[in-house]
């Protein structure tokens, strides 16, 4: 910026700054000037505006004491999240089924289709069992739960509750030297981890932007969700009866977000004790007037944009990644497919923590979007070597538990979804926000160090106290 | 009104009017807080704390601005009876 | 002909993006936190055969640089200089948000202000008498709800008159204290021989008294017809930063 101007002497500017400077006497000018405004400001409103009640302008405060009450505050927050997971978890299921039935339909007109016209087996195993089946998966499990998670979070957020979040939160994150605005960051990770990334401008110093940039991914994003929620249905809450079985999959995906938070505080705090060393910066938190969302717009607007969005999403990821697998899976080398090699490649490392050589590729392919993370994995797991249909989440278990998994792998898998390298649009934001390679890479880095130590550790701790 | 001696923001009890005096904030933030209404001569309500005790929030100009302890210990006034308006 | 341009400035959470969304037709989410609009957003629209390209600035609480935003907004209402500002003001904490208004006016005269979220301040029984603030101010008050789509036509009707020229609005400034006046009276005649009528002479003034470094060197830019290069977003974390 301040590259000098050779060519320049004189700068008129420089006169004119030096002639300021010898009338002002240098005496700041900033709090008179400030005051002075602010005077007249005062002087307009008590001219212009009148407060009929003033009890009537207390309603937000009234709300903000029993939000941010110092018993309730965390209760209600918790039970917040709570809620709308459980909402999210007991509202997709039946959608779910149906989206599934409806592309299995499809999926059976298309197979005679290609029967009639004699379309050789390749193509119908490429177009149809990799192409179609990749997206309609991704569109089954993913389209429900977004559909219902992201208008309800947009009614929180418009609502004014997310500042309340940060206002509760901000000494854990003072304590573990980042921002206060990093709790709303954080939120929008929720939804995604790449928007999120574009969010944490609102952080101004650069320190703890980066703080909040590097940590945003242990915040399980839209991606995550069905993994997570899938995986706590079918192993953890197994043995819950029915009535409470979303309940008590709600709260082992809270379990899951809670040790997220514990995650985030903890990497922020060694980061701004080693690498990232400084003192907090000053801020000051807005905290503005509730008001009643739009309920119909904001539910119909979000849901129109998310599920616009993941359909998009499923067509130019998950779709190729279908292909790929298909084709991975297909091709034999001396009797097993690739896919099976390089399965069996990774499974001593997976293994170790906790996994299988099959759960790591699933991870590696799945770089590009985590949506398809677990499709892919199902998917390497049928001998069909095409990705299953969702027909039923018995169905799933059987072919989990087929391929040797306990409630560890299951575990884990979910440690490592929640822990692991961002997603590949949002290794792209980090760089193209940070413009460097060092810490684009950093944040792929550090999660993935953390997920294999967690996993590590809970796997071989699990098995010297033989409980699997 | 009753005046007292002057006291931090910090200092200050929940639900009190407080009369700014001064600010030693310094730098970006000072100006930032200027910005806000943080200015001599304002009234604020103390609102309330958070739940981990800090920060704690202000109502000035009818807006609810948050302020860690840091800053608020360094922000003065006196006590008022109440808001002038 | 090229369309107007009209740029929308205003606190951070005032409702500024609903009324650029309500305006434009365009869809950018909307939240209630301070600081949502992270990327300044550009839409179209027609009003009465007129075309305006409207520019929504990043939500600020004033512009005199004390951020990356601040300058952001500030850059462009005086070196774009754009035909017309509309500056969005919240109802129910007018106090605050007529600061930003005031300092808006000393920079153009070519301003509207749009006082949104009325519905919100009749609900808390504030009565805001936008007539007065009009008399007050010196150019055209218009109250609107954008969310209910209240005003709006209104607003643009004053927007179209200013744009062409057919209203030019007559700002009455802050008088500052007596001291800082004197100052500016001895700098206005310095500035306006160096820098001509380009650029509004007593706010330069204002601006030089207060030592606003990160203008001068935008303005040092400028002269040298460099243009002024594009606002670096990167993350510089060897800085030990204070904000």
């Amino acid at each position: 910026m301040d590259a000098p101007l050779a060519t320049n002497t004189a700068d008129p500017l420089d006169s004119l700054l030096g002639a300021a400077r010898t009338i002002s006497h240098g005496a700041p000018i900033r709090d008179e000037l400030v005051s002075d405004i602010y005077s007249r400001s005062r002087q307009i409103c008590k001219l212009a505006v009148q407060y009929e009640d003033k009890k009537k302008l207390q309603s937000t405060y009234k709300l903000d004491k029993i939000l941010t009450s110092k018993i309730w505050g965390y209760p209600i927050m918790f039970a917040i999240l709570g809620v709308v997971f459980w909402i999210t978890i007991t509202g997709a299921n039946v959608p779910s089924g149906w989206i599934a039935d409806f592309f299995g339909v499809i999926e059976g007109y298309l197979t005679a289709g290609f029967q009639a016209v004699h379309a050789p087996a390749w193509l119908h195993g490429v177009l149809v069992l990799g192409f179609f089946r990749g997206t309609a998966w991704v569109i089954s499990v993913m389209l429900p739960p977004m559909a219902i998670f992201f208008p309800v979070f947009a009614l929180l957020e418009n609502f004014g509750y997310l500042p309340r979040v940060a206002f509760n939160m901000d000494r854990l994150f003072k304590k573990s030297g980042g921002h206060g605005k990093q709790a709303l960051t954080m939120s929008m990770g929720f939804g995604c981890n790449a928007a999120a990334i574009l969010s944490t401008r609102i952080i101004e110093s650069p320190r703890e932007r980066m703080l909040a940039i590097l940590t945003n991914n242990f915040v399980p994003c839209n991606g995550r969700w069905p993994t997570l929620i899938l995986l706590s249905s079918l192993f953890m809450a197994a043995g819950v009866g029915a009535g409470l079985h979303s309940l008590a999959t709600a709260g082992v995906v809270m379990g899951m977000v809670l040790f997220g938070i514990i995650v985030t505080l903890t990497v922020s705090w060694v980061l701004s004790k080693t690498a990232l060393r400084g003192v907090p910066t000053h801020y000051t938190l807005e905290l503005p007037p509730y008001r009643r969302p739009q309920i119909w717009k904001t539910i119909l607007l979000s849901s129109r944009d998310k599920s616009l969005n993941v359909l998009t999403r499923a067509v130019v990821v998950a779709a190729p990644a279908g292909v790929i697998t298909w084709i991975l899976g297909n091709i034999f080398i001396g009797g097993d497919s690739i896919l099976a090699h390089m399965a069996g490649f990774f499974e001593p490392f997976g293994h170790m923590i906790g996994l299988d050589g099959y759960i790591i590729m699933a991870f590696l392919l799945g770089l590009p979007a985590n949506e398809i993370v677990l499709p892919i994995l199902l998917m390497g797991y049928m001998s069909s070597g095409a990705m299953v249909d969702a027909d039923g989440l018995d169905n799933i278990k059987d072919i989990f538990l087929q391929h040797g998994w306990t409630w560890l792998t299951a575990l884990n898998m979910m440690l490592f979804s929640l822990l692991h390298y961002p997603c590949g649009t949002t290794l792209f934001n980090i760089y193209k926000e940070t413009k460097s390679v060092k810490w684009t890479v950093l944040s792929a880095v550090i999660p993935l160090g953390i997920a294999i130590a967690v996993t590590f550790i809970v796997a071989q701790t699990a098995r010297w106290l033989g409980w699997v | 009104m009753t005046t007292s001696s002057s006291l931090s923001l910090a200092d200050a009890s929940t639900g009190s009017y407080i009369r700014l005096e001064r600010i030693e904030v310094q730098g970006v933030l000072r100006r930032r807080l200027l910005d806000l209404g943080f200015v001599p001569g304002n009234v604020i309500e103390v609102m309330q704390k958070s739940p981990l005790g800090d920060p704690t929030a202000f109502r000035v100009n009818n807006t609810t601005i948050a302020l860690r302890i840091e800053e608020s210990s360094l922000i003065f006034g006196y006590y008022e009876e109440s808001d002038e308006r | 002909m090229r369309p107007y341009t009209v740029a929308l400035a205003g606190n951070p959470n005032t409702g500024k993006s609903t009324l650029f969304n309500t305006l434009t037709g365009l869809r950018q989410h909307t939240g209630n936190w301070a600081g949502k609009t992270v990327v300044s957003a550009e839409g179209e629209f027609i009003h009465e055969d007129t075309a305006f390209r409207m520019i929504d600035l990043p939500g600020t609480y004033s512009l005199y640089s004390n951020s990356a935003d601040e300058e952001v907004a500030r850059d462009y209402i005086i070196f774009e200089q754009p035909d017309v500002t509309i500056v969005v003001l919240d109802a129910t904490s007018l106090e605050r948000n007529l600061n930003l208004a005031l300092q808006v006016l000393e920079m153009t005269s070519r301003v509207v202000v749009c006082i949104n979220l009325m519905d919100e301040a009749k609900k808390l029984g504030i009565r805001v008498d936008t007539d007065q603030i009009e008399r007050q101010l010196g150019v055209p008050v218009v109250a609107v709800s954008a969310r209910n789509k209240t005003g709006i036509d209104t607003l643009l009707d004053k927007v179209a008159e200013i744009a062409s020229g057919s209203h030019v609005p007559k700002p009455v400034p802050v008088i500052y204290n007596d001291d800082i006046e004197k100052k500016i009276a001895q700098l206005e005649p310095l500035i306006r021989q160096t820098l001509g009528d380009r650029f509004p002479a007593r706010w330069v003034a204002l601006r030089l008294l207060d030592e606003d470094e990160s203008l001068i060197s935008s303005l040092r830019a400028k002269l040298h017809e460099q243009p002024a290069t594009e606002q670096k977003e990167e993350i510089r974390y060897g800085r030990t930063a204070c904000h």
